[in-house]
């Protein structure tokens, strides 16, 4: 075995090595004098030194900036007590992405005995270091014990090859009694009592024992991931029962609007929606939040690559065109010593999750354009990480396909190993302290296989090579094939699937994760054609059974049987949950403290908050504008830096209709009522499309509902109170959810206490714009212009940032009138789409003040506002309310003042004043209720307080 | 007169290629796609096109360094008809990882054979993927046949390895096309102006010919006025800035 080592020519410089010193100074080192990082490839076959020397020179190291060595032996260490080095590899079976391309370039050099790859990183420290300091910096920023670990000694290349011999794994379920029902389904399955009774009778009518693969199967096939069983569920909420919570609020807001131009809801992989009579477009949103707790890196860019593969197996496939990211974590300066046991400290999970979905996004060509970035305690243990993808398809492609007996099953895409096994059942429950040790093996995602697998997909999509598709995600081919199957039947002869490697039962094979696969239906006289087709790209397609006629899942390993299920009993057999539920309005007080007279300071520390402030550094290292379709951006303004309410898209180059995409979350709305929180979610994931120059007109959108443990009945409580708080808003406004997904037992217990994550509820929405050229920029654009506020401001602090910065909660949370809002939100498209209005924001986190302040720095003008203008819908006495109230259904508008006349009758019939105008200076001032100036502060002062935070 | 042609090159991982083909289009040129495969098997042909582009993208991941694997496969699958293109006078433009690539196999700036590379594109100094728009000065002594006409261009990048690097000899060698700049076009504008570091302020370069042509700015992001980040605020034009390097390009086939 060689080992190579690639450095940096000395006296160059090493970006790397710099921000790693960086982070080494931010967990309060400053002795680390110099960093420097190299790369180990590890070389396993037969080779000779000359070989290795060409494979060094014209592959491994850039001529010009690197340097290379050659070693036999697999690590020494160095001799140089001032200088610590740290050997770092990923765990045997996790896969490398350059390890396989590192393969392929050596094979393009003409050199064909390599057998196996392998990297590391090596870090140098130079530096006074005691071993705490060292340990520290290994422990928090170089391994993560879940995927990598410290190279000691002789580091192997490749598993040790294994030999899986057949043998029938029969678990003796008929004998258990209930105690060890209970303990099967606690331990191994995540299912209950019930509904292993259930299985239990099945079996037992059938007279014999259940195969473990078939257990597994159902144990899958019935997971809260794949069932929603808390949604489905009958949930008995004091006198009220609701007889499943999907289809009694989100779903039926859908069956109810009835859209003509919703094409597919809530059944196939994403919902798809008719864009311009020509092509469909699609939308999913995906929680990905246990994975990322465990592996930040893995769990996000997994994340998105899963999320991008459900448009691309909805109807008969989509091409990928965007996506989104909405993050929730505790705090970046949270103290370390106070981190509990096995957590990730939630600065590292931030950095390790944007670094995984950038990597993955931006290497796949799919521009992430719209996200957030929500901060609190709550989220240490468990942190949201919601990745959505849009995609782009012919209309004529937007419905599910449909096989036939005979068809072919064919798995395409990369091979399985032992990813992820029980990720299902996993995320199923909650984690505890243990989360590292039993970790299932975690998943890594790798982007070029997938976007090799995107570009044939479309190929064979078009060229009618199949029937149907679906993605491989959660339960791996065991769901992807039980659910493609349920109308017809199939036969899987599990040894045909390719693998990774060997020494994999029939059971891990069927159960497997790996990432990067799709399935697909194909008739037997274009196997071929498509087998070929996937060969000249280098995509495996691979043949590994049929669709029968039976109704029966029928699995073979190397000709035995080892599963035979009923259909009907798979997919129809779970008996419905039976949940309890209370709900009890959250007693927070609404806080006595006297107004302060300048709010200018306070106004600084809302826009300096985590939540509020600058996400550039983030949106930065997206690529937001790959695919060329780019409208609005996410950062709009003078200087590029504003933070814009919501992107826009060109999904088709030569057409002038555009996509919106925006999103609505506050979680600190849920403590106080998790109704009013839904429904200011709804409301303002739809202004942001108003803000942007959309309309109501087709608006679709996405629940995605990250929770506590609903075997709770004040969780369920809350959850119910929010999806009804969904039904309602969406319903008056008119826009029906396409699609949705939810994320429960977010709940993390240490010895002393339970921590819940707050109730989360993301909102997605995706709106049809006729013409891209209405796009409105919410950056003040000229001196002189007048500033209304559209909509009415209430008392409304309850949840907002203005108490949060003065330690309070607060009770009345905003709530919505959405028949009201409707109306309003109408008006003002109808008036911006008559090009009236230069620039709108939303008002959301920190009301009037931070919305105007971003307006006024976002288009570097000053701004004057006069809060004794805005219209109240209640007496408010204090300026300090009126210029922080959170109020939803609200705007502030730009128009020039020889628009404002027929801006102004336009407007007839809603709520809206003049209150203020854009001004030349570099001052943002505030006029309060007696005429008294509240706040008066220069543009640069704010956008510094504003920026600061997160400019890493 | 014969219509121009286009090849836009596809590799694992390239993913600017549709916008790029757009591009092409919208400048008057038939545009067709390959996968490297096709060219390497003799499925297409490069001598049928007048134009050969090597898109943006992350081609096999960027694994190992940006572009190194593509531009091995280019350097010894396809060299000697990449050479004979060349020769024939045909046109090479490459965007992004286009130009990681044809700096790594050795094409631009050309190395005879037997030489070792000795310009490259390493990491940026802010160690980080960058996606924004640069100002970029366009060199009026440059031979560059896709830059005719324009001296300035607003631009965005999108990438983690961008910075041209190089000993001074053989920077002082090189047909500079664009160099980054600030709004007032000073080309020594540090970051975030010139968004990676490079030596000279080098954002693309060509040949002696010039009608090799690569740099790191995204030219097919601003064909159209509504890609320019200010388009909501500013006056409208009818062209975006790149545009008029594909305009160029198609017209110098036409009328050579």
């Amino acid at each position: 075995m060689f080992r190579v080592e690639v450095s940096v020519k000395s006296g160059f410089p090493e970006p790397r090595g710099e921000a790693l010193q960086k982070d080494i100074r931010d967990l309060g080192i400053a002795t680390a004098e110099q960093v420097r990082v190299s790369d180990i490839y590890l070389l396993e076959g037969k080779l000779s030194h000359k070989e290795v020397n060409i494979i060094c020179r014209e592959l491994l190291a850039d001529p010009v900036v690197e340097e290379y060595s050659i070693g036999e032996a697999p690590l020494v260490a160095i001799e140089d007590e001032h200088v610590h080095d740290i050997e770092v590899a990923y765990n045997l079976g996790l896969m490398d992405p350059v390890e396989e391309s590192v393969r392929k370039g050596i094979l393009d050099l003409g050199i064909t005995t390599v057998e196996a790859v392998k990297t590391a990183k090596r870090y140098y420290l130079r530096g006074e270091l005691s071993a705490g300091d060292i340990e520290l910096i290994r422990d928090k920023l170089l391994v993560n014990s879940a995927v990598q670990h410290v190279v000691t000694s002789q580091e192997k290349v490749s598993l040790p090859s294994a030999i899986y011999s057949f043998s029938l794994e029969e678990v003796d379920l008929l004998a258990l009694d209930d105690d060890g029902l209970t303990r099967l389904g606690e331990e191994k399955l995540g299912l209950n009592l019930n509904e292993l009774k259930r299985i239990q009778s099945y079996f037992s009518k059938l007279g014999r024992n259940p195969i473990d693969v078939e257990l597994e199967t159902l144990a899958q096939t019935w997971s809260e991931h794949c069932k929603h069983k808390t949604f489905k569920s009958r949930i008995r909420l004091g006198e009220e029962v609701i007889d499943n919570l999907l289809k009694s609020t989100i779903m039926r807001v859908t069956e109810e609007l009835n859209k003509p131009w919703c094409l597919s809801t809530f059944k196939d992989n994403s919902g798809v929606i008719d864009f311009d009579g020509r092509y469909a477009l699609c939308f999913k949103v995906e929680t990905h939040n246990h994975p990322s707790a465990i592996d930040p890196y893995g769990g996000a860019s997994t994340g998105i690559g899963g999320c991008i593969r459900d448009p691309l197996g909805t109807g008969l496939g989509s091409r990928p065109i965007a996506a989104t990211g909405v993050f929730c974590f505790a705090p970046p300066d949270f103290p370390h010593d106070k981190l509990p046991p096995g957590i990730l400290h939630p600065r590292r999970i931030l950095k390790g999750v944007r670094a995984g979905a950038a990597d993955y996004g931006n290497r796949l060509g799919v521009p992430i354009i719209n996200g957030a970035l929500l901060f609190d305690e709550r989220y240490l243990a468990n942190p949201v990480v919601t990745c959505g993808t849009i995609g782009l398809m012919p209309k004529s492609a937007a419905q599910m396909g449909r096989q036939q007996p005979g068809d072919l099953v064919v798995v395409v895409g990369c091979r399985t190993g032992r990813d992820g096994i029980g990720g299902v059942t996993f995320a199923s429950a909650g984690l505890t302290g243990e989360a590292e040790a039993v970790s299932p093996s975690s998943v890594q995602g790798n982007p070029i296989a997938e976007k090799k697998l995107i570009d044939v997909l479309l190929k064979a999509r078009d060229r009618g090579l199949y029937r149907r598709i679906t993605d491989c995600g959660g339960g791996g081919l065991s769901s992807a094939v039980g659910e493609m199957a349920a109308e017809t039947g199939v036969r899987v002869d599990l040894e045909k699937v390719p693998l990774k490697y060997s020494g994999l039962s029939y059971t891990e094979i069927w159960l497997s994760e790996s990432q990067e696969r799709m399935l697909l239906a194909v008739p037997a006289a274009s196997a071929e054609k498509l087998i070929s087709l996937f060969a000249s790209e280098d995509v495996e397609a691979t043949v590994i059974g049929e669709f029968t006629n039976d109704k029966r899942l029928k699995l073979f390993y190397q000709g035995n049987l080892v599963g035979d299920l009923d259909m009907e009993f798979l997919h129809n057999g779970l008996p419905q949950l039976e949940r309890e539920a209370v709900w009890q309005p959250a007693q927070y007080a609404e806080p006595d403290f006297a107004p302060p007279p300048d709010l200018g300071d306070d106004l600084k520390r809302i826009l300096s908050s985590w939540n509020v402030c600058s996400k550039e550094w983030v949106i930065r290292q997206y690529d937001h504008e790959v695919q060329g379709g780019s409208i609005l951006k996410p950062l709009v303004g003078v200087n590029n830096d504003g933070p814009g309410d919501a992107a826009i898209i060109r999904p088709v180059l030569d057409s002038d209709m555009g996509v919106i995409i925006a999103n609505g979350i506050n979680p600190k709305y849920g403590d106080i009522d998790p109704y009013w929180m839904a429904a200011s979610a709804v409301d303002e994931a739809l202004r942001q499309v108003i803000a942007v120059g959309g309309s109501l007109r087709r608006v679709a959108l996405l629940d995605n509902f990250s929770w506590g443990n609903p075997e709770k009945p004040d969780r369920l409580g809350g959850l119910v109170r929010a999806a009804q708080g969904c039904y309602d808003t969406a319903l008056a406004y008119e826009a029906p959810f396409i699609s949705g997904k939810d994320s429960l037992y977010n709940e993390y217990e240490t010895e002393e206490e339970t921590i819940c994550i707050p109730p989360t509820l993301l909102i997605s929405a995706m709106a049809v714009m006729e013409n891209v050229a209405r796009a409105v920029s919410m950056d003040c654009k000229q001196e002189g212009d007048r500033l209304y506020i559209v909509g009415t401001t209430y008392n409304e602090l309850g949840g907002s940032h203005y108490y949060s910065i003065h330690g309070f909660v607060g009770d009345r949370v905003p709530r919505v009138n959405p028949q009201r809002g409707k109306k309003l939100m109408d008006t003002l498209s109808a008036a911006m789409e008559k090009g009236l209005v230069k620039a709108c924001h939303d008002l959301s986190e920190g009301g009037i003040g931070v919305a105007a302040a971003e307006m006024a720095f976002a288009g570097g003008l000053g701004v004057t506002l006069h809060l004794g203008k805005a219209p109240l819908g209640e007496p408010i006495a204090r300026n300090d309310s009126i210029l922080f109230s959170e109020s939803n259904t609200r705007f502030l508008v730009e128009v020039a003042p020889e628009d404002s006349q027929r801006f102004e009758a336009a407007m007839k019939g809603v709520t809206f004043a003049a209150i203020g105008e854009v001004t030349k200076g570099d001052r943002f001032e505030v006029y309060g209720i007696k005429g008294e100036r509240v706040v008066s502060i220069a543009l640069a002062e704010l956008k510094e307080a504003w920026q600061k935070p997160l400019r890493w | 007169m014969a219509k121009v042609r286009t090849l836009i090159l596809r590799a694992p991982g390239t993913n600017c290629d549709e916008e790029t083909a757009f591009s092409f289009e919208q400048a008057g040129s038939l545009v067709d796609s390959a996968h490297v495969n096709e060219l390497v098997r003799g499925e297409k042909l490069l001598s049928q096109y007048q134009i050969l582009v090597i898109p943006g993208g992350f081609t096999y991941g960027d694994d190992i360094s940006a572009g190194k694997i593509l531009a091995n496969e280019l350097r010894l699958k396809l060299g000697e008809d990449i050479q004979r293109f060349v020769d024939g006078g045909g046109l090479i433009l490459g965007i992004c990882n286009g130009f990681q690539v044809l700096v790594k196999a050795g094409i631009l700036p050309p190395v005879e054979n037997g030489k070792s590379q000795r310009l490259t594109l390493a990491g940026n100094d802010s160690n980080s993927f960058e996606c924004r728009w640069v100002y970029l000065s366009v060199d009026q002594k440059s031979p560059c046949i896709f830059t005719r006409g324009i001296s300035t261009l607003y631009l965005p990048v999108a990438h983690g390895e961008g910075k041209v690097m190089a000993e001074p000899e053989t920077l002082s060698e090189l047909n500079v096309v664009v160099r980054y700049a600030d709004e007032g076009g000073n080309v020594q504008a540090g970051y975030p102006h010139n968004p990676n570091g490079s030596a000279d302020n080098i954002a693309g370069i060509c040949d002696g010919s010039g009608r090799i042509f690569a740099l790191m700015p995204h030219p097919e992001r601003f064909i159209r006025w509504t890609q320019h980040p200010r388009w909501a605020r500013e006056a409208p034009r009818q062209h975006g800035d790149g545009f008029g390097i594909f305009l160029n390009a198609v017209d110098w086939v036409k009328s050579s």
